[in-house]
């Protein structure tokens, strides 16, 4: 429509158009933008106009007698009675579009948890707090949520859905243009309610097969990926066996109890391993007050970090 | 009409002592307890927004951490909804008018309408302990399965208490409908009614239909908490969207027991200073209870994105566009009274075309949020927080704001002066749009709402907004100095300053205990300015 075009999106304040839908959403709410702006002008308008216009003269002015006009109600009625019907109708129309997700779209799931997304392909990759998509292709998202409720809104594809415990609930929608996009959690759901974000960065199919078939980890279950990275990275100061080298050995290790330096106890569970591994100093087992390990955070990503818990749990 | 003797003695020496106010069965006496009442609960919710505000004005935490951030921002809407808005019209100016505007003695079971303002104040109690004791950080909507997730019970509490302060509005909502059918002066019929008196009689029956579910909810939320029954909870079999339907079927509704005894007030002020008939009377009067109405049956527009069915979300959307419409006509009716009327701009008619101009906006931007496709995008975001201010605060605080410089004369026998409350107008009408406008801004670049913190680049509009508040909070500060300095040096007031027509302002300033000095008879319309 001739009031909206790209260049115009940004008069109506809305973010960049980067999916199929930003444009017909826009298209709309630009009707409803400049319909708005029209209607505030007459009804504001009016209103300052006959504020002037009649202001009080005299103490003993008389005014008109008009108690009613029926052209006039009827009109006012029925104008907007028809504006509304058509907006009613044009938001269905797009709503109905984003909800009938094509057969042959590519499907991530989506797992939404206090305080962070994660994403696994069909491959079982998984990523956690980003996701990579191809361009020009239809996505959908399956989406659950560990704990409470979570929405996924991407605010460049003008999607949202609440994300439910429970229950699936899903949304699709083509990436148009390439790059990295915002997602927001838009359900409150607790302290890290702000700093539930996540990016989606949409990549070229080509960049996308490649990004694919790079995975290192690929067609391997969540320990053997966790094997790999002990052969990689931890093998320097653990043993598989119980025996200590620099650091404890792993067998046995996992669902144990673990003195530490400041004489309580924790259980050697997931929570703990992934402090350990993110930020060794944090809680020192008694025996290993002198050994030095360096924090691994930022250089693993969520799969491995997952994938060595995983491989732990196999160590008896 | 009276003689001056008569004249000396009104309601407020009628009795002396605390101990008379705490136990009075006045209607006019009981409507200035909730005025003071409804006046200490607004500015504690609004020393929240202010540091809400604060805590926005950068990125990161500026004054308290995350949780802190999420409690404030419970508490403020918490206690500005049920605390402030719902019972700020009817409970307060209601209670005064409502008799008076019908030329009755009192309201029609004088002693519920005493119960039902301990009512107020022991629900209020409960829930400020459940917000302050129990910590309760759930936003004002509770949701679960977040708010029984929780360890604490404060959600239970803060339900209850959102309940009993409910009941408070039922009881005045029964009387309210008794004293409209039964307490009518000789001559006055349904259509001789003020319209503030529609407006009130309209939300009344709102307060009893809807209240109660609030209680069935309360209820279903106990029994899973203490029973382990699965209601919400999908850990126990439960769907935690059923609870978003029991919510909003009650909240929905009582957005318009905010609203419309505001639109009740707007058309006395607008009438007053135009001196002119009101147009389209049974239009306006109508629209009342078609809205009324209707407002039954749109609660889902708050959960187009929320899991439910396509077909209802279709349903909803539709609904709520024909709500739309008499809210559309109430705003043509009252610029169209205005046409050839003779105009005087004393704070009470600022305050009603400052309501007229950013309801207009809220109305529009309402519109924009039921259409599904476009909700989608703003649902939960800045857009949807600025939309409702606009609408509560800027429709039926500044229809309050109005009300009681409309009414003060009569309530308290002083005038008030006029400059300063103009000028306290002035900050308050700058200032909320510097606040709140920019908030769409953000809402429609996408920052979502209940944000501790925010994106860098959300952060020039932020400042804006804080900025505003500051102003707003200028405007209430000389605001509450006019209404003291009125009150102790304000020059008495005749007993009808503005000219107006309706029965309130035929009896002396303050009125006497039993509001009139004789039976008044009406003879026509309440806005007969010939
Ligand atoms: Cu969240
Ligand atoms: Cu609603």
């Amino acid at each position: 429509m001739f009031w909206v075009n790209k260049a115009h999106a940004g008069n109506t304040f809305m973010p960049p158009q980067a999916s199929n839908f930003a444009e017909s959403v826009d298209t709309l709410y630009g009707f409803l933008y400049y319909s708005s702006l029209i209607s505030c002008i007459l009804v504001i308008g009016g209103l300052v106009y006959f504020a002037f216009k009649y202001k009080r003269k005299t103490a003993s002015d008389k005014t008109a007698y008009i108690p009613h006009n029926a052209l006039l109600e009827f009109l006012w009625s029925f104008i907007p009675f028809v504006i509304f019907l058509v907006v009613f109708a044009w938001g269905w129309k797009i709503f109905y579009d984003m909800r009938s997700a094509p057969k042959d779209a590519l499907e991530i799931h989506v797992v939404g948890q206090k305080w962070n997304w994660d994403f696994v392909y069909k491959s079982g990759r998984k990523t956690s707090s980003e996701f990579t998509i191809p361009i020009n292709t239809p996505i959908k998202l399956i989406m659950g949520s560990r704990d409470v409720l979570h929405s996924f809104f991407v605010p460049s594809f003008r999607v949202k859905q609440d994300v439910i415990p429970g229950r699936y609930t899903s949304l699709w929608f083509t990436a148009t243009k390439e790059g990295n996009f915002n997602v927001f959690c838009t359900e409150y759901c607790g302290t890290g309610h702000s700093t539930m974000l996540a990016k989606v960065k949409v990549v070229s199919k080509a960049a996308y097969e490649s990004w694919l078939e790079n995975n290192p980890y690929k067609g391997l279950t969540l320990s053997e990926v966790g094997q790999k990275v002990y052969a990689g990275r931890c093998i320097a100061c653990h043993n598989v066996t119980n025996v200590k080298k620099i650091g404890p050995g792993f067998a046995g290790l996992w669902g144990s109890e673990r003195k530490l330096t400041d004489g309580s106890t924790v259980v050697a569970d997931e929570a703990y391993i992934r402090e350990s591994i993110l930020n060794p100093n944090a809680k020192k087992s008694v025996g290993y007050e002198e050994a030095v390990m360096t924090s691994f955070q930022g250089q693993v990503s969520e799969e491995e970090l997952t994938g060595v818990i995983e491989y732990l749990k196999t160590l008896k | 009409m009276s003689s001056a003797a008569d004249k000396s003695k009104n309601y407020l020496n009628h009795e002396k002592g605390l101990w008379s106010w705490l136990t009075t069965l006045d209607h006019k006496r009981i409507g200035i307890m909730y005025m003071i009442t409804v006046m200490l609960f607004f500015l504690i919710g609004g020393i929240f927004a202010l540091l809400i505000r604060f805590e926005l004005f950068s990125t990161g935490g500026q004054i308290v951490d995350a949780d802190g951030y999420n409690r404030m921002m419970t508490f403020h809407g918490a206690i500005m909804v049920f605390m402030v808005i719902i019972p700020g019209i009817p409970a307060f100016l209601g209670n005064f008018f409502l008799p008076l505007h019908l030329g009755a003695k009192d309201v029609a079971f004088p002693k519920v309408n005493l119960m039902s303002w301990y009512c107020l104040i022991i629900g209020a109690a409960i829930s400020f302990f459940s917000l302050f004791a129990e910590k309760v950080a759930t936003g004002w909507t509770f949701y679960t399965p977040y708010s029984i997730s929780e360890t604490s019970n404060g959600a239970i509490l803060l339900v209850l208490g959102a309940f009993v302060m409910g009941f408070s509005s039922i009881l005045t909502g029964l009387n309210f409908v008794a004293t409209t059918h039964r307490l009518r002066a000789p001559g006055m019929g349904f259509f001789q009614m003020p319209l503030f008196v529609w407006g009130l009689y309209s939300t009344a029956i709102l307060q009893i239909i809807a209240t109660p579910v609030l209680a069935i909810t309360l209820l279903l939320l106990a029994a899973e908490k203490t029973m382990g029954i699965g209601f919400f909870d999908p850990k126990l079999g439960g769907d935690p969207v059923l609870f978003q339907h029991f919510f909003w079927f009650y909240s929905h509704p009582a957005v318009y027991i905010m609203i419309l005894p505001a639109m009740g007030i707007i058309s006395e002020l607008i009438t007053a200073f135009s001196r002119k008939v009101i147009f389209g009377y049974k239009a306006i009067a109508f629209s009342s209870v078609g809205i009324a109405a209707v407002s039954f049956f749109v609660w889902g527009h708050h959960m187009f994105v929320s899991g439910q069915s396509q077909v209802a979300g279709v349903i909803f959307s539709f609904l709520t566009m024909l709500v739309g419409v008499p809210t559309a006509i109430k705003t043509f009716n009252w610029v169209a009274t205005m046409y050839k009327g003779s105009i005087q701009f004393q704070s009470p008619m600022l305050y009603a075309m400052g309501f007229l101009f950013l309801f207009t906006i809220g109305g529009v931007t309402g519109v924009m949020l039921a259409v599904m496709a476009v909700d989608v995008h703003f649902h939960d975001t800045y857009f949807v927080v600025a939309h409702f201010h606009y609408v509560m605060v800027g429709g039926t605080l500044m229809a309050i704001m109005g009300g009681i410089y409309y009414w003060f004369p009569k309530m308290f026998g002083k005038m008030y002066n006029e400059f300063m409350a103009q000028l306290s107008f002035l900050f308050i009408f700058v200032g909320f749009n510097v606040t709140f406008f920019p908030q769409f801004i953000l809402g429609a670049q996408g920052m979502p709402r209940r944000y501790f913190d925010y994106l860098p680049a959300f952060e020039p509009l932020n400042r804006v907004s804080t900025v505003g508040s500051w102003l707003i909070a200028i405007g209430f500060l000389i605001g509450l100095y006019v209404i003291i300095n009125g009150l102790l040096k304000g020059k008495k007031a005749p007993d009808n300053p503005w000219g107006a027509k309706t029965l309130e302002w035929q009896t002396s300033s303050p009125p006497p205990h039993t509001n009139f000095h004789e039976q008044p008879v009406v003879t026509g319309g309440p806005y007969e300015f010939r």
